[in-house]
């Protein structure tokens, strides 16, 4: 395996920027591609790793993720299964007590929904129910969220029933770089992994080399996307280019927003969290799940607990609203945009006047901004 | 006896004293597809050799209508054919300007459609998935109000209760244990209603299938069971999707009677559905049928099928289809000429141009909506969450209106204090 997991647990770097090889050129390419180059270099490394799941064989998946798969291994190691997510999940984890790393492939959010019953049953549980015996060294990957005018099933933010589940790191990319390293280090990961793919992401192209993979922080690790000292916006997966616009745009209004890309949801990294906190004195945590029973709770009680005497202001929540995912042309009302992440940012107590006043957390006071 | 309670006794025996519960001989679909048309079965009944010289035989060939083809029907099915071959067309383009999301068509499969639509009584229920949006249009719905789904401003466009056709399901197979526990419901009430439900060839590899199936056969729910068995899930073939002889095989292991159907024999399956329905009437439990068709289109609009299968398949499918196969037989006996044809071109056109005609209209968008119906009466999270949606969209309106009024740029003015 690569050094995939070596990088430094809490990196606030650039991300971007981290240290490359010379060898392979860097050049637009889409994430859903970064994917694809993820799973064919794991087959490649370990004889171990299978694909399986609905149409990833001669389809190359409903997202062309898988594409060539089945033409350069086979078969055997990237199969198209009979129609059924339970039954994928529960041959999966047959197949990992024999000593195979499968990496599962869900169609869509909601129809990962019949396999349930395996994941947090046996996928979850198997290592700790086995003393360590049974280790579910398998890989679920998932394309999830919306606005992509998917109609009904198609867009759901289900991430808050996995981090519920204890026994399964859940981890979401955000960026090209994040999607192949995450990925791999997922499927050489000997737990069970989520992996979130933000599929309106899927398109979205960088700079990236696909011969010679930037190394990213491992899985549990947040990082810093953007600088700032006004407050923290803390998001992930679909939700990071809307802060990344929101901050972008704060800075009229006079706001330096710090943007916190989570990466993965568990393990959580509470130490990039609340050091960007302590310093800022203000959050805001975006997501496009609904708010309540979300993440984002975990996440602000995390931030309370850690970073109470830091706040400037109640740690505040733009979420997708308390609704099913809505029909494709309304969706754009559900999901968090820059105006509502903005509104947020606004009512972070400015008008107090007061300013940061603990120690520790770094570059010190605030501004206000708006008003 | 309650609806539960089965006849027939069935006492565990030790070998070699153990019998099967119920000969599995009657349960056994035909070993080939049923059919009808081009077989000469007569308007008067007898079931005559197909053009292989084939006879159309097997256990179901006697069907209750005495296999006859009643020319009015056959007329019937014509009509709603034609008029479902233009539906699917008109569908097709429509997403294509952009006024459908996404379209799964069901040409080629009109004739499993059609039957489906039109052999239910009105107090019957109809399960459809998101291909049979035309079973529903068969059975009388608006088709505007069954691409609403489609359209992509609601989830569902009719009215489930009034039309009796439940929600297009789009999670596979989920919708079957709906139909058994409401025809279950509706024995244990007295009421003899049948509910058909639908499914894909992908989907009976689902758990909900067996379960479903199982449900239905313990408790003798008066259900009919339609496989329209298109080759396909998405790109997957039926060969990686089961091992079994037939789907409708299927049938015998949970005891209930399998029929497989030549799924582009309108008369065939209309005829095969109407015995199932019948039986389930009378009390006699769940049918499975499977349909043997084909998915002449890709999946969607969206889906690229050359990746996965051949011009040659398709078109090998194309010599077999549904409408000619009908007017090859309605010509033959003297039932439609050239200006009957034409006759029901003219009736499916004008059907397109209505649908296609409103379905260009902007459909009116309620984003309150979101917030209704989530609960029989709104959270106070909910309601809180509507108040400020209307909030933003006041704001959003309201600083359009001043941007046109002063002709200046103005980006983000809603919401509080910038
Ligand atoms: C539970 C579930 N898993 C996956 C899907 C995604 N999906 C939609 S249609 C389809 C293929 C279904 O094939 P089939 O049952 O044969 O029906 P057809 O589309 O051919 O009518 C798949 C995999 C889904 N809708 N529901
Ligand atoms: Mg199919």
């Amino acid at each position: 395996m690569s050094t995939l997991d070596t990088a430094a647990p809490g990196g606030t770097g650039a991300g971007a920027a981290a240290g490359r090889g010379a060898a392979g050129a860097r050049k637009p390419v889409a994430m859903a591609q970064a994917v694809n180059r993820a799973l064919r270099d794991a087959m490649a490394a370990d004889p171990a790793v299978h694909v399986m799941g609905e149409d990833v064989g001669a389809l190359g998946g409903v997202f062309r993720v898988t594409d060539g798969l089945t033409a350069e291994f086979g078969e055997d190691r990237c199969t198209d299964t009979p129609l059924a997510e339970a039954g994928i999940l529960g041959t999966a984890v047959g197949m990992a007590m024999y000593g195979l790393r499968p990496v599962v492939e869900m169609q869509f959010d909601a129809f990962a929904y019949p396999s349930f019953e395996q994941l947090i049953s046996h996928v979850a549980k198997m290592r700790n129910r086995t003393r360590g015996s049974l280790p579910m060294p398998l890989t679920l990957r998932v394309p999830y969220g919306g606005g992509i005018g998917g109609v009904e099933h198609h867009s759901d933010s289900s991430e808050a029933y996995y981090v519920a589940t204890p026994g399964l790191h859940v981890v979401t990319p955000a960026t090209v770089a994040d999607a192949y390293g995450l990925l791999r280090a997922a499927i050489a990961s000997d737990d069970p992994v989520v992996v979130l793919e933000p599929k309106r992401l899927y398109w979205a192209k960088e700079q990236w080399s696909p011969e010679d993979p930037e190394e990213v922080p491992g899985i549990g690790s947040a990082v810093v996307r953007r600088r700032g000292t006004s407050a923290t916006l803390i998001t992930y997966g679909p939700s990071l280019p809307v802060c990344l616009a929101a901050a972008e745009a704060a800075r009229e209004d006079g706001w330096e927003l710090e943007v916190v890309d989570l990466r993965s949801l568990v393990p959580f990294d509470e130490e990039t969290v609340a050091a960007s906190v302590r310093r800022t004195g203000r959050a805001v945590v975006v997501h496009e799940a609904s708010g309540f029973g979300g993440p984002g709770g975990e996440i602000v009680a995390r931030i309370t607990e850690r970073c109470f005497h830091f706040l400037e202001a109640p740690v505040l929540r733009v979420t997708g609203l308390d609704i099913p995912y809505p029909p494709p042309m309304l969706e754009r009302h559900h999901l968090p945009g820059v105006d509502r992440v903005l509104d947020a940012v606004a009512r972070l107590q400015w008008e107090s006047g007061r300013t940061m006043s603990g120690d520790g957390g770094g570059d010190g006071g605030t501004e206000g901004g708006g008003d | 006896m309650t609806v539960l309670e089965q006849p027939g006794a069935y006492r565990l025996a030790p070998p070699p004293g153990w019998r099967p519960r119920t000969d599995p001989a009657p349960l056994l679909p035909d070993a080939a597809p049923f059919r009808l048309l081009g077989t000469g079965t007569g308007p008067d009944g007898g079931a005559g050799a197909d053009a292989d010289g084939r006879a159309a035989s097997g256990a179901h060939a006697g069907t209750a209508d005495g296999g006859a083809l009643d020319p009015e029907l056959l007329l019937r099915l014509h009509r709603a054919l034609v008029r479902g071959r233009r539906y699917n067309q008109q569908a097709t383009a429509l997403t294509k300007q952009g006024r459908l999301a996404v379209y799964p068509s069901s040409t080629g499969q009109e004739a499993a459609q059609v039957a489906a639509g039109l052999v239910l009584e009105e107090r019957d229920w109809l399960f459809p998935s998101y291909r049979d949006t035309l079973a529903a249009v068969a059975r009388g719905l608006d088709p505007v109000e069954v691409l609403t789904l489609l359209r992509g401003d609601w989830h569902g466009g009719y009215d489930p209760r009034a039309t009796r056709v439940a929600p297009l399901c789009t999670p596979l197979a989920t919708h079957l244990p709906h139909a058994v526990g409401l025809a279950h419901a509706a024995r244990l009430a007295g009421d003899d209603l049948v509910a058909l439900a639908l499914v894909g060839d992908g989907g009976t590899s689902e758990g909900d299938f067996h379960e479903a199936l199982n449900f239905a056969a313990v408790w003798r729910a008066p259900v009919v069971f339609l496989v329209q068995n298109n080759g396909f899930a998405i790109s997957v073939p039926l060969a990686k999707q089961t091992a079994a002889p037939s789907l409708a095989h299927k049938a015998v292991g949970y005891g209930m009677p399998g029929r497989l159907v030549d799924g582009n024999d309108v008369a065939a399956m209309h005829s095969a559905l109407g015995d199932a329905v019948a039986h389930a009437r009378a009390g006699g439990g769940p049918t499975l049928v499977e349909a043997v068709t084909y998915r002449i289109d890709a999946h969607t609009n969206a889906d690229d099928a050359t990746r996965y299968r051949t011009d040659g398949e398709v078109a090998a499918w194309r010599e077999h289809d549904p409408v000619a196969l009908l007017e090859r037989e309605l010509r033959s006996r003297g039932l439609l000429d050239d200006a009957g044809v034409a006759e029901a071109a003219r009736d499916a056109e004008e059907m397109a141009a209505d649908l296609r005609a409103r379905m260009n209209a902007d459909p009116e968008l309620r984003p309150a909506d979101l917030f209704a119906d989530v609960y029989a009466a709104p959270t106070p999270q909910l309601t809180a969450q509507a108040a400020q949606l209307r909030a933003e969209l006041d704001a959003e309106a309201a600083a359009e209106a001043g941007a046109e009024a002063d002709n200046r740029a103005e980006t983000r003015t809603e919401g509080g204090g910038r």
